[in-house]
Parts: structure tokens; C-alpha cells; sequence
């Protein structure tokens, strides 16, 4: 075993400084587990004595705080720029399998250009030839077929005409992957060969390489994952066995997976295990983790083995936080020549991790998925991912495990129905049942449940979806206590009752069925005694004692989470990541958990999201596992009795709990509840800011569509449209007149009292500005204030923004600030505030102020070296800001540009367009000496690389015609050559710039999408009509999105571009670590 | 809803479950077992003679049960414990539930009870007696029951499970021939003792060594099974007299335990075992770890060992002598499974290994 008291000596002596790659911008199919990963290999590399170079272009990720390596690129992940770190430097060598599939796609490209050779650098973890034969899918099923393991039969083909030649071997339904892409984009399933002409053509155009591989099909197989690892003496270990709920067909990202597997026998789990072992050892993956699909066919048995990820992944990082095995981190020690028997296993301190992890209770994960932001994308699941973020619960049984993480998605379900959003048996016909239960979707769990009602049996419906029974019968006996719950007085009954918590029932459910309210629940469980223990994860079944205080919920007897006497404050995280609420989120909440345990404050965090740092066992010094609702949260405060609670951190989530807890004697700290709430009720924050003299855009709220009209009519079209108390801008739409506001109105949203629709004049061509601050109650640190790039009407989140602001004069910018500091203090926001302003004509209107964390705090810290998260948590335990010696603004001398990441590629027929509803799944910094440099970084950052010369279409709307006349003329004049459509074209030619024309779409071939499709255009500018963009212009998008040429819908991005441009041409980009810019900066 | 059943231990603590399987009561000692799969093998298992089983792992049943993953005739626990019990299986391979198996063949079976806590009570309070039963719901009656009931230390439970006359397995043909000391022997080592060419004589555990060297084996293999192995004078005596023989044997878990006291070796009750199918087990030669299956409640005391035996495998976790061997005659053993059903497959080499001894004593 690892000698724990005696001075730690890396295991391998020849390296002394190790370079490791992060996975960029969160995306569909990668998002914040890489943080988590990576986070824990770069701890474990610096306990073990290394120096990490670390480069990652997400600011809003844990790993990126210049505390967590040595040196700390915020760079854009290429091969070049790695190569140029590289080369500054000099690292021994290079972990290459934390960072996703980002990281390793990088670290084969550096290794096949030589770098790594070249400056004498070493793959750890996995060699090049693992990771191309564990990648390439024919290499791979060659080294199966050797294993003596079956896969599915499938080829590779690279033209249409190859594919059908294909298909007769295959038959119907056929699978098609096309190669190298993330997350299975591009991949689906045709069951006629007209489908199956359609998808492998898109999968063409969406590989890089023009290669799919055309599959038999599996459908319906039982499918399984097991998490292994092996060291460098070969010692192989699975850490936990996956099953998907949802058979084979839908991707595993988009699947609902239980762990441990729950309907393999002894005999078939050790088959599949023997198997994984045989996987992982031929493929050579010398240390580490891997990450093996299986396919399990119902009927016989048979096993074949589906695909391999030779690092970790989105399932090593739910079967670490389902074991509480650290993966990620016993992979990096590994890595520098450990073995499995000389690290100790954490959690029980005495044994060493060269274990198989075994549990006592019943994990399950959920996806989350966004249909309702792409609605021209039907809601179907297939084996490309969709999702944009996943919970996970754990519960001793799978009923209590499945419906506690239904409530952790919050998408407003009390769990597995018995809420108002059940399907009515009596509405939804056999039909749609039968359609539903076919096609699966994200609610094919709710049409399983109103097949039930309406009679199905489980027989039908395993038939129709292929779940295996044993779910089904779980679900049914959920569905039957149910049923016994809306008739009994359950309230009266004490062992009903208890039987319904057992099988995961919320109160929130219990009050639906019982037709009270849910306090009426909680009282009536409290009096019969029905309180929930919390139970340990622990790696082994209670088998050998738990050190780490990790936890869940369970309606059991024993309570094993054991209350200290220290002060204690709570932290309520952010639930599963979603569009408008990620990783950003969470990065607070981890600030403040280091920040209140550096405090000497014992911290608990509550969070359901497994992907995360913060429910990493040991960010905080107590977590628990649990759905962010008042009921769980409450039985939680209840017994721990914490000093105070924090809810201003975890975005939307915990604030939308936070008047209900205060209500119930939480002590929530930092800004009030109330005055949260202040600042999100129009009316009120309207009085707030005559009496402060500032101004806001003319708005006006309404309850009807009569209300909304008459609101329009006297603030004058185009108005903001949007729902209340909303996230990310959710159903928000710029309206140009009344026909589109009866539009919205009827189709978008419902509007009721309770519900209102919020109407702003909507400031055309403003410049918009978010303003980051802590205040302590009486002190204002102005954090940072940041500039967007895209002008008003561009949601924030999806706007890139730059810091300092780079145009705008010095008068304003004190307004700002004045403004900003009279609001905190009215407000009296005691910890992060943040305030987006608009400039239009000199004039300043405040937008709208959210006294809590925002999602640019991770990108403000980062810019300037102020960690705001960790400030503003000690401001709300009582610290002052000057005590701290934090009265100052400090404004970087480097500039920092922070650019949305957008997921349309992902939504087959998406638009492109930026709007007022935020689209974006994540974001990139770039920095740089000026703002050029520093855009075009933040643009390759976030995959769409500026081009030096080539040729750039240009198409833009009457409106825009004038302002883009200086940006053609600036391309024109560094060498581009311009195309551009018939108006477009004739304009820029009246004003004497030379453009070829090309045919749009509809003239004739070759048009426009053809020069896209040849990467003939390197650039686009494209800017919609006014209203719904017409077809032509969709497609121009389409193309773009598809083929990854960089585009920009908005005049603004169209003129940063042309400054990335200039700073490209101007010199070669220079790559410098945080940690020397924020020295520099004085900061 | 199933009847009541009730779980009392003898510190005292009861549990209040309901009746899944056989009723009635019974009396053994309480232990967990923490494989996720496997439950038909633990429950056909002989070495769980006299004891009462809680499985860790909270769903059980969920693939029934089939006539090929029997490890012995019949189910061997007194009883069994569970979370929750699945009351129809889903695997292709299932012929029967596991509910109504443990109704067909006698098996008390409580669930939807706090098993974790159980659990944490025989880790910290060490393994102990208790009592099961459908029909006395009484705390104060059931708990008297589990703390009166003189319990498994020095009871020969071997002499109910051996066999009661010889039996043969595997092919004639085969290449070795291994006389086998039926303590309680699961089928999967007959199996692989016939994979690795051995056509196997079972005899009853009673065997003197002068009968069984009268077969003219190639190899003797010494079983597992279950209980306290101080009371098996005749099982100790005759493998003491065999190991002069200068014969290879081969001893697994109680067979282990046997060889070890007839060559000298002190045992010690493990605090409460190791019952599972996921402990690391570093072998000295090779230097691996493997992951192996467990069930033991007794070990041979590294402290004591004599001088013609030397450790081959320790168990990482708590550093008990999981293998040994003689410095000098083939002989070897293992405390763990090498079988495994359940668990993993990591150790099946040992089979080989004794099938090449076999073959170096032979040439």
C-alpha cells in the first residue's frame, strides 16, 4: 500500500512536468464530467509531486483556477496551439484520456504530426496504437474478431452507391455512424431505403473523413456498459456494470441507465466481465480506464460487443459518483506507474483501491434534454445524443431510485407522474400509446405509465418499447401503489404512507393524489414518524467502515450521516445541466464550498448532478446525494441544522426553492429571498428604479392577450416578449408587430394570471453590457464589466462579450458603475449581484439585475484573477469586502472574450440565428493583447476557426446593408476574395466593392450551399430577415453549421471577425499562461 | 401484501420483514454476503450450511433461478435475507422465481427489511447468532431464541452435506485422475477439475486415506464446506496422513482450513468473514491481484505458521492468508474460490496449476 505519512515520491522519477488537456466548451456529448475528470487528475498528479501544465478553453470549469495546476493555458484546443505550449513548456509528457474526446482527437493529431516525437514528449496512459485501434472502428473489430468477440457486422463505406451495395447484407433496420464525429452526430437508424439513402448522405457530409459505417442493427438487445481499469502489472478491475433502461437504439447519453446491472445472472455478468477484461488488454490501454459497451440479445443470450472508449467518459464519471470510486482520479496515479494494489482506497482508508466496488442500492440516471428550444426538431431518440444534461439519483430500491431522479430533473414532474402533467388515459388514444411506446422519445416513461392506465400489459408494452420486464414490472408496481394511494386516506394511514415514501413518492405526488397540499404531506409524515436516513456511499456494501460523509435518502431504519457540532453552512446546487444553467453554476458552488471550508466552516452540498465538481465526495466535507426539491431539501436542514444556507449560487434551481425554505425557518444567508425575488417581480423592481432615478426599457406586463396587445401598442413595436420567471431567456422572441405577437401568443406560450408574459421595448442596435459585482451590504466590488459583441436582443448567454468593454465611452462606463453600486446597495445584496445594461444613443437603460451568480462569474474571475464566487461566499457568512482589502475594481491590461458554444448542429432542422432565447450549451475564452487576438482565439476556442484569405459570402438584409459596406471593404483590402447574392451583390457593386455573384439556392446550380458544401467559403456573413427567415438563408446556415464554416448571423460578430481576421494576418497567435497574464495584470 | 416475518439477533436487535419464501423458523449464524449476482450459487452453496444469508445488495431474484447454476442437489441456508425480492424473473434462461423456489425447497426467505443496518451490525459486532422466523413475531420470544441456540462453533455440519457414497465424474479418457473429499463441494469445481482433464472420484468426507489412495489417484483435492473445521478430527487426521503420501492435493476453503491444521497451522475465527465476490488477493509469484470469491468465516493465522509452509496469496483488504503451500511436496491451497460461482473468473489458473503438478508428480 501507498505509504501515507512518508514524503510522497512520484512513482516514475523520469518526468517531472506533465502536460494535460481539458475537453473545451461544454457541448452535447461532453460536458462538465470532463471538469470533474480532470479536476481529480490534475489534484492527483500534484499530490504525487508533478508540475501540471494544463490547457483547456473553458473558463467556467474548476480545472482552469490557476490554484489547480502549475500552468494554466486558457487556449483554444488545437494541435497547433498545444504544440506552441508545448514547445514553451517542454512537459515529459502528456495525459491525453481525462479530456474527452477533444483531448484525445488532439493528442493523436500532435502525435501523428511528429510533435510529441519532436520534443520528446510521452503519451501516458494510453499509447497512440490503443488509442487508434480502440477509435477506428476497423481496426477495432479486427482486434475483436481476434479476442474472438463478436460485434455487429457493418462496413465502411465512403459513398452512397458503397452503402447500398452494402444494405442487402444488412436488411432493415440498418445502423449508420458516421466516422469521427462526437456524440454520434450525424448517426440514425433507416428502416426503408429511403431513410436510409437520407441519413448515410448526411453522415457523408458530417464526417470529416466522408466515411460512415453501415451496421446491422441491434435493436432492441439489452444493452450494458462496465467501467474497467487496469495498471501497468496488468491488474484489471471493473468499478461498476451500467444496464440501459432504454435497449439498444437509443444512445447510451440519451438512454436512462441503472447501476449495477440488474437482469444478467452470475454466470452472463461474469461472461461479460471476462469479456471487458480481454477488451481492454487487447486494445492495450496500458493504465487507466475504459469504458466497454455490450449488446445482450434477450432471446438467446448471445453477447456482442459494441464500441470501447479507451479513457474516461460521461460513464466513468455516473459510475464514480454511483461507487464512490474515483476513476479519474486513480487513472492519473496509474498513469505515472502506480498499481491498483499501492493506492489506497479513499473512502475506507484500510483498503486498497485494487478492488471491485460493490453497492447496496440502486442508481439511476436520467437525461435531460432541451426539444422545447429547437421546436423545428421532433422529439426523437435515436443513436445520435440530444441530451444537454443528466441527474442522477440513488435509492435503495429502483422504484425509489427512478422516482427521486424524476423530480431531480425539474422539469416540473413530481416524479413518475402523479402530478397535473400526467397524460389523461381518457385523451390519449391506443394509437398515440402505441406510437409513443414504438418511437422512443424524452417522454416515452410517461406514455409506459398512461399505457398502464389505460389498461396495457406489461407484456404489450415490453413488446412495443423492448424494456426489459424486469423495469416494467417495477414501474407497474408503482403504478399500482398508486393507484391504491388516490383512493386510501393515506394521510391516516401510517403504513401506506410509508410504503408510498419506500417506492419514492414525493410529498409533492402524495398532496396531488390526496388533493392537499404538500405541507398537509409533510405534517402528516412528520407526525406518523415518516422521516427519510441517509445512508453511506461507501464502495463496498458497509462492508468495511466509511470515511468519506457521502450520502443519500432512504425511507429505511438506520440513519448513518452523523451530525457534527461545527458551524455548518449548506450549499443547494444547481440540478442537471440545461441550456441557460451549467457548469457555471456549479463553478460557484464549488467556490464557495473551498472558500467556507478555508473559513473553517464545516460545508454540505446538496446536488443531483453527477458530472459535476461539486458532488465530487470531497469538495465539500459533506455531500449529499440528493433531488434539489423543498421536501428533500428540508429533511436535510432538518437534521443537519446549519448555520445558513446558501441558494444564490446554484442558479435558478435553488432559488425557485427559496422563498418556501425561508418560510419553513431555513436560514438562507446572502441576499434576502425576498429581495431576490425583488428584483425578478417587474412591478416592484420597476418602483425600485424611478426611485433611484435610473431607467429601464419602457415595459409592461400582461395577463391576457388582450393585456399583451394593448402593453405592445403603447411601447411601440418591435417589443421583448417572454414568460416570467424564466431561465435563459426560455421562450423569449423579439415581436415586429401584431400578427406576430398574436402568433406568439397563441402558439409559444400560455399566458394566465398566475402566469403573465413580460413586454419590453426592444432597443434596436444597443450596445449591452453585464456587469458583475459582490456587495457586502455596504461595500460594492465591481467585478467586471463586460461588453457584448452582439448588439441588444441577442441573449447573453449566446452573445460573445469582451472584458474590458472596448468600445464605449468613459462617461458611460462610470453610469454603469454608479448604477450598478446603488442597485446592490438598495437591493442590499449581500454576495454576487449581476446587472445587464443597454446603451442606445448615449442613453443607459438597465435591462435586468439578478442578485445572485451569474453565468460570466467563472469568466470575470478568470479574466481578472478575483475569485468572486469564493469573495461572495464569505461576504454571506458576515465577512466585509474591506476587511478582505476588496474595494476596488480591478481592470485587466490583457483583453478576454468569452464566446457561446451552440449545439445546432446537433437539432437537424435548426436555425442558426442568435435571438433573445438563449440556445448556447457552453463557452470559450480567448485572451489575448487586443481584442483581435483575443476573438480569434475565443473563435477557434470554440471550433469555428477564422480564415487568413480565402473567400467570404456575404448576404445580408436591407437594414444591415449599409454597416456591413466597411466590413466587405476591410476583407476586401486583406486579400479575401467576396461573393455575394444578387442584392447584396448589386449594393456592394453601387458602392465600389467588386463581389462575384452567386446563385441562391432556388436560381440554380451551382448555388451558394454548393460553394458552402466544397469549403470554397471560408467565411460567412449572413444576416436573417427580419422576420421568419426565408428558406434561402436557412439553408446558407445549414450548410455552414454542417460543414463547420464559421458564420455570424449579426453585423456586430460580422465586424469582430474582421478584427480576428486582421490580428491572424498580423502575426502568428502567441499562447501565455493564466498564471503569467494575471502576474502581469497585477492582479 | 406477504405475511410478517421477523429477524432477531442476538444483540438484541430485530427486524420486521415479511415472508417471502418457506415459513416456519430456524436458528444459524447471521452473514452477509456482498455479491451483486449470484444468489442461486450462494444459496446451492453447502459451505452456508447453518448459517442465515443477507445479501448487501437490495434487488435479489431479479433473474430467477435455473437448474444449471445449482451448486449442489439443494439449497444449503437456513435462511435467506434481502431488501426486496423480485417476485417474477426476467432472463432468458430462468425456468422457476426465486420466490417459489425457496418454497419448493424449504428455505425461509424474509425481505423488505433495513438489510444495511443488519449488515453494519455483524461488521461492527462481529458475526453472531440469530433467528429467523414466520411464525413467532414475539421480539422479546425470537431474540431469547437466537441468544439460547448453542450456535456453529464446534459442530461438525460436514457430516450433512458430504455425500453419502462415492461418486465419479468426467470422462474415463481423461488425462488425471483426482480423488475428491466431498466436504461440502460445489459443482463448479467438479467442472473444472473436468475442463482441466481430471475424471473425478467423489468420496464421502469420512474417507480414510488409505481408501482413498487405494483408488490410485493422480491427485488429491481436499473441498470446501462448510462450519467450523476443529471438530473434523477424521477429515484433519486423514489429509495429514495423505500429505506423506507424496501425492499433489489441492485443498479449497474448508479443505484449505483441514490442511493447514493437519500440517500444523493454527486457525482463528474471522471477526465476521468474507463473503463476496469482490476482495483483492495479491499472488506473491506473479505479483497480480486478482479479484476473487469469498466465503469464509475461518482463516489459518499467518503468525503461526509451521516452518514447511509459506503464504502464496494474501487478501489486500485485511491481509489474511487467502493461499499457502508446502516448501517441499505438492501441496497447495487456497482460503478463496478459485472456482468462483459466483464471482469472478480471475483465479480458474489454480485448476491448471494442480492439473501440472499432477503432471511433474506423474513423469
Amino acid at each position: 500500500m501507498a505509504p501515507e505519512d512518508s514524503p510522497i515520491v512520484p512513482k516514475r522519477t523520469d518526468i517531472q512536468k506533465i502536460m494535460l488537456i481539458g475537453s473545451g466548451p461544454i457541448v452535447i456529448g461532453q460536458a462538465c464530467e470532463f471538469d470533474y475528470s480532470g479536476t481529480q487528475a490534475c489534484k492527483a498528479l500534484r499530490e504525487e509531486g508533478y508540475e501540471v501544465v494544463l490547457v483547456n478553453s473553458n473558463p467556467a470549469t474548476i480545472m482552469t483556477d490557476p490554484e489547480l495546476a502549475e500552468r494554466t493555458y486558457v487556449e483554444p484546443i488545437t494541435a497547433a496551439v498545444c504544440e506552441a505550449i508545448i514547445d514553451r513548456e517542454r512537459p515529459q509528457a502528456l495525459l491525453p484520456t481525462v479530456g474527452g474526446q477533444t483531448a484525445l482527437n488532439t493528442a493523436v493529431e500532435l502525435a501523428e504530426r511528429g510533435v510529441l516525437e519532436c520534443f520528446g514528449v510521452e503519451l501516458i496512459g494510453a499509447k497512440l496504437e490503443a488509442i487508434r485501434m480502440a477509435e477506428d472502428r476497423e481496426l477495432f473489430k479486427r482486434a475483436m474478431d481476434d479476442a474472438g468477440l463478436a460485434m455487429p457486422t457493418g462496413y465502411f463505406v465512403r459513398t452512397l452507391e458503397e452503402a447500398q451495395d452494402r444494405q442487402r447484407e444488412l436488411g432493415y433496420p440498418s445502423i449508420v455512424r458516421p466516422s469521427y464525429t462526437l456524440g454520434g452526430s450525424g448517426s440514425g437508424i433507416a428502416y426503408n431505403a429511403e431513410e436510409y439513402e437520407r441519413i448515410v448522405r448526411y453522415g457523408l457530409d458530417l464526417s470529416p473523413i466522408t466515411e460512415v459505417l453501415v451496421e446491422t442493427s441491434v435493436l432492441g438487445w439489452k444493452e450494458y456498459e462496465l467501467e474497467v481499469m487496469r495498471d501497468a502489472n496488468d491488474n484489471v478491475v471493473i468499478i461498476c456494470s451500467i444496464e440501459n433502461f432504454d435497449p439498444m437504439g437509443v444512445h447510451t447519453g440519451d438512454s436512462i441507465t441503472v447501476a449495477p446491472a440488474q437482469t444478467l445472472s452470475d454466470k452472463e455478468y461474469q461472461v461479460m466481465r471476462d469479456a471487458a477484461i480481454r477488451v481492454i488488454r487487447c486494445i492495450g490501454v496500458d493504465t487507466g480506464g475504459s469504458n466497454i459497451q455490450f449488446a445482450v440479445d434477450p432471446a438467446s443470450g448471445e453477447m456482442m460487443v459494441i464500441e470501447m472508449n479507451p479513457r474516461v467518459s460521461r460513464s466513468s464519471a455516473l459510475a464514480s459518483k454511483a461507487t464512490g470510486f474515483p476513476i479519474a482520479r486513480i487513472a492519473a496515479k496509474l498513469a505515472v506507474g502506480y498499481t491498483l494494489d499501492e493506492i489506497p482506497n479513499d473512502i475506507t482508508r484500510e483498503t486498497p483501491a485494487s478492488f471491485e466496488p460493490t453497492i447496496d442500492y440502486v442508481v439511476t440516471k436520467i437525461p435531460r434534454w432541451a426539444f422545447e428550444k429547437f421546436p423545428q426538431t421532433p422529439d426523437i431518440l435515436d443513436t445520435q445524443m440530444r441530451s444537454v444534461g443528466e441527474t442522477m439519483a440513488i435509492g435503495r430500491t429502483f422504484q425509489e431510485s427512478l422516482q427521486k431522479g424524476l423530480r431531480s430533473l425539474e422539469t416540473d414532474r413530481a416524479g413518475w407522474g402523479a402530478d397535473k402533467d400526467d397524460f389523461d388515459p381518457l385523451v390519449v388514444s391506443d394509437k398515440e400509446v402505441r406510437e409513443n411506446l414504438l418511437n422512443p422519445s424524452s417522454q416515452r416513461l410517461f406514455y409506459i405509465k398512461v399505457a398502464m392506465a389505460k389498461g396495457f400489459s406489461v407484456e404489450e408494452i415490453h413488446q412495443l418499447t423492448r424494456v426489459d420486464p424486469w423495469f416494467l414490472d417495477r414501474l407497474y408496481e408503482i403504478f399500482e401503489l398508486e393507484q391504491r394511494l388516490s383512493s386510501a386516506d393515506v394521510l391516516d394511514d401510517s403504513q401506506l404512507l410509508r410504503q408510498a415514501k419506500e417506492y419514492g413518492f414525493s410529498d409533492r405526488q402524495l398532496a396531488f393524489l390526496q388533493g392537499c397540499d404538500e405541507r398537509s404531506v409533510r405534517r402528516a409524515r412528520e407526525s406518523h414518524g415518516i422521516r427519510p436516513v441517509y445512508k453511506t456511499v461507501d464502495t463496498c456494501a458497509a462492508e468495511f467502515e466509511a470515511h468519506t460523509p457521502y450520502h443519500y435518502s432512504t425511507y429505511d431504519r438506520e440513519n448513518e450521516s452523523v451530525t457534527s457540532d461545527r458551524k455548518k453552512i449548506m450549499i443547494l446546487g444547481g440540478g442537471p445541466n440545461r441550456i441557460g444553467q451549467g457548469i457555471e453554476f456549479d463553478y460557484c458552488c464549488v467556490h464557495a464550498c473551498y472558500a467556507l471550508k478555508e473559513d473553517g466552516f464545516e460545508t454540505i452540498m446538496v446536488n443531483s448532478n453527477p458530472e459535476t465538481v461539486s458532488t465530487d465526495y470531497d469538495t465539500a466535507n459533506k455531500l449529499y446525494f440528493e433531488p434539489l426539491t423543498v421536501e428533500d431539501v428540508l429533511n436535510i436542514t432538518d437534521r443537519e441544522q446549519p448555520e445558513g444556507v446558501i441558494v444564490q449560487f446554484g442558479g435558478q434551481t435553488p432559488l425557485n426553492l427559496a422563498l418556501e425554505l425561508e418560510a419553513e425557518g431555513v436560514p438562507i444567508i446572502g441576499t434576502s429571498p425576498g429581495n431576490i425575488d425583488l428584483a425578478e417581480d417587474r412591478e416592484r423592481f420597476g418602483n425600485l428604479l424611478r426611485e433611484l432615478d435610473i431607467l429601464q426599457p419602457e415595459n409592461g406586463m400582461a395577463r391576457s392577450l388582450k393585456e399583451a396587445k394593448e402593453v405592445a401598442a403603447r411601447i411601440g413595436y418591435p417589443v421583448l416578449v417572454r414568460p416570467s420567471y424564466v431561465l435563459g431567456g426560455r421562450a423569449m422572441v423579439t415581436v415586429y408587430n401584431e400578427r406576430g405577437l398574436d402568433t406568439y401568443m397563441a402558439t409559444a406560450i400560455s399566458v394566465s394570471p398566475e402566469h403573465p408574459v413580460l413586454i419590453d421595448r426592444f432597443l434596436d442596435g444597443a450596445q449591452e453590457f453585464d456587469v458583475d459585482v459582490v456587495a457586502d451590504g455596504s461595500d460594492v466590488l465591481i467585478g467586471g464589466i463586460m461588453q457584448h459583441i452582439e448588439h441588444a436582443g441577442v441573449h447573453s448567454g449566446d452573445s460573445a462579450c469582451v472584458l474590458p468593454p472596448f468600445d464605449v465611452g468613459g462617461e458611460n462606463l462610470r453610469t454603469l458603475e454608479t448604477h450598478t453600486r446603488a442597485l446592490a446597495l438598495s437591493l442590499n445584496v449581500v454576495g454576487l449581484m449581476n446587472v445587464q445594461y443597454a446603451i442606445q444613443e448615449g442613453t443607459v437603460y438597465v435591462l435586468e439585475v439578478n442578485p445572485r451568480a451569474s453565468r460570466t462569474v467563472p469568466f470575470v474571475s478568470k479574466a481578472t484573477g478575483r475569485p468572486l464566487a469564493k469573495i461572495a461566499a464569505r461576504v454571506m457568512t458576515g465577512r466585509k469586502l474591506r476587511d478582505m482589502g476588496l474595494a476596488e475594481q480591478f481592470v485587466p491590461r490583457h483583453i478576454s472574450v468569452k464566446e457561446a458554444v451552440l449545439p445546432f448542429s446537433k437539432f437537424p432542422g435548426s436555425d442558426g440565428i442568435l435571438g433573445p432565447e438563449m440556445k448556447s450549451t457552453g463557452e470559450v475564452m480567448g485572451i489575448g493583447d487586443d481584442f483581435g487576438e483575443a476573438f480569434l482565439k475565443a473563435q477557434l476556442g470554440a471550433g469555428s476557426a477564422l480564415p487568413a484569405s480565402g473567400c467570404v459570402f456575404i448576404s445580408v438584409n436591407d437594414r444591415d446593408k449599409e454597416g456591413v459596406l466597411p466590413i466587405a471593404r476591410q476583407l476586401k483590402a486583406a486579400g479575401f476574395e467576396l461573393i455575394a447574392t444578387n442584392g447584396t451583390q448589386e449594393f456592394l457593386a453601387a458602392h465600389g466593392v467588386a463581389a462575384e455573384r452567386v446563385l441562391k439556392v432556388h436560381e440554380g446550380r451551382p448555388h451558394v450551399e454548393d460553394a458552402i458544401r466544397s469549403h470554397v467559403v471560408k467565411l460567412v456573413v449572413n444576416s436573417p430577415l427580419d422576420e421568419q427567415s426565408q428558406h434561402d438563408d436557412f439553408a446558407v446556415r445549414r450548410a455552414a453549421i454542417m460543414n463547420g464554416i464559421p458564420y455570424t448571423t449579426t453585423l456586430a460578430g460580422a465586424k469582430a471577425a474582421a478584427a480576428g481576421i486582421q490580428a491572424l494576418q498580423r502575426s502568428e497567435m502567441s499562447v501565455h499562461a493564466l498564471q503569467d497574464y494575471l502576474r502581469e495584470g497585477g492582479g | 401484501m406477504n405475511p410478517p416475518a421477523l429477524v432477531a439477533l442476538a444483540d438484541g436487535s430485530v427486524f420486521e420483514g415479511r415472508s417471502v419464501g418457506s415459513t416456519g423458523d430456524s436458528l444459524g449464524e447471521m452473514v452477509f454476503n456482498t455479491s451483486m449476482t449470484g444468489y442461486q450459487e450462494i444459496l446451492t452453496d453447502p459451505s452456508y450450511a447453518g448459517q442465515i444469508v443477507s445479501m448487501t445488495y437490495p434487488h435479489i431474484g431479479n433473474y430467477g433461478v435455473n437448474p444449471e447454476d445449482d451448486e449442489s442437489s439443494r439449497p444449503h441456508v437456513v435462511a435467506f435475507l434481502m431488501k426486496q425480492c423480485c417476485p417474477r424473473p426476467s432472463n432468458q434462461r430462468a425456468t422457476q422465481g426465486l420466490i417459489e423456489y425457496m418454497q419448493q425447497h424449504g428455505v425461509i426467505g424474509v425481505e423488505g427489511f433495513d438489510t444495511r443496518e443488519l449488515t453494519r451490525r455483524v461488521r461492527i459486532h462481529g458475526v453472531m447468532n440469530a433467528a429467523v422466523s414466520t411464525d413467532d413475531l414475539d421480539s422479546d420470544s425470537l431474540v431469547s431464541r437466537a441468544r439460547e441456540w448453542s450456535g456453529l462453533d464446534g459442530v461438525d455440519l460436514v457430516r450433512d452435506v458430504t455425500c453419502a457414497e462415492p461418486y465419479e465424474v468426467g470422462s474415463g479418457e481423461a488425462r488425471f485422475h483426482v480423488v475428491a473429499f466431498d466436504f461440502g463441494i460445489k459443482r463448479n469445481i467438479l467442472r473444472r477439475l473436468v475442463e482441466e482433464q481430471c475424471r473425478v472420484t467423489v468420496v464421502p468426507a469420512t474417507t480414510t486415506a488409505a481408501d482413498a489412495l487405494a483408488l490410485e489417484p493422480d491427485g488429491i483435492f481436499l473441498s470446501n464446506g462448510p462450519g467450523d473445521p476443529r471438530p473434523l478430527h477424521y477429515a484433519i487426521e486423514t489429509a495429514a496422513a495423505l500429505s506423506e503420501s507424496g501425492k499433489p492435493i489441492f485443498g479449497i476453503c474448508l479443505g484449505h482450513e483441514i490442511l493447514g491444521l493437519a500440517l500444523g497451522a493454527e486457525i482463528f475465527h474471522l471477526k465476521f468473514g468474507h463473503r463476496g465476490a469482490n476482495h483483492p488477493v495479491k499472488e506473491h509469484l506473479s505479483g497480480r491481484v486478482l479479484i476473487t470469491s469469498e466465503n469464509h468465516g475461518w482463516g489459518i493465522s499467518s503468525d503461526h505458521l509451521p516452518d514447511c509452509l509459506e503464504v502464496t496469496r494474501v487478501n489486500l483488504n485485511d491481509g489474511c492468508v487467502e493461499g499457502m503451500q508446502h516448501r517441499e511436496l505438492p501441496i497447495f491451497s487456497i482460503q478463496c474460490h478459485p472456482e468462483a460461482s459466483p464471482g469472478p473468473h480471475d483465479s480458474y489458473h489454480l485448476f491448471g496449476y494442480f492439473a501440472e503438478l499432477m503432471k511433474r508428480h506423474a513423469a
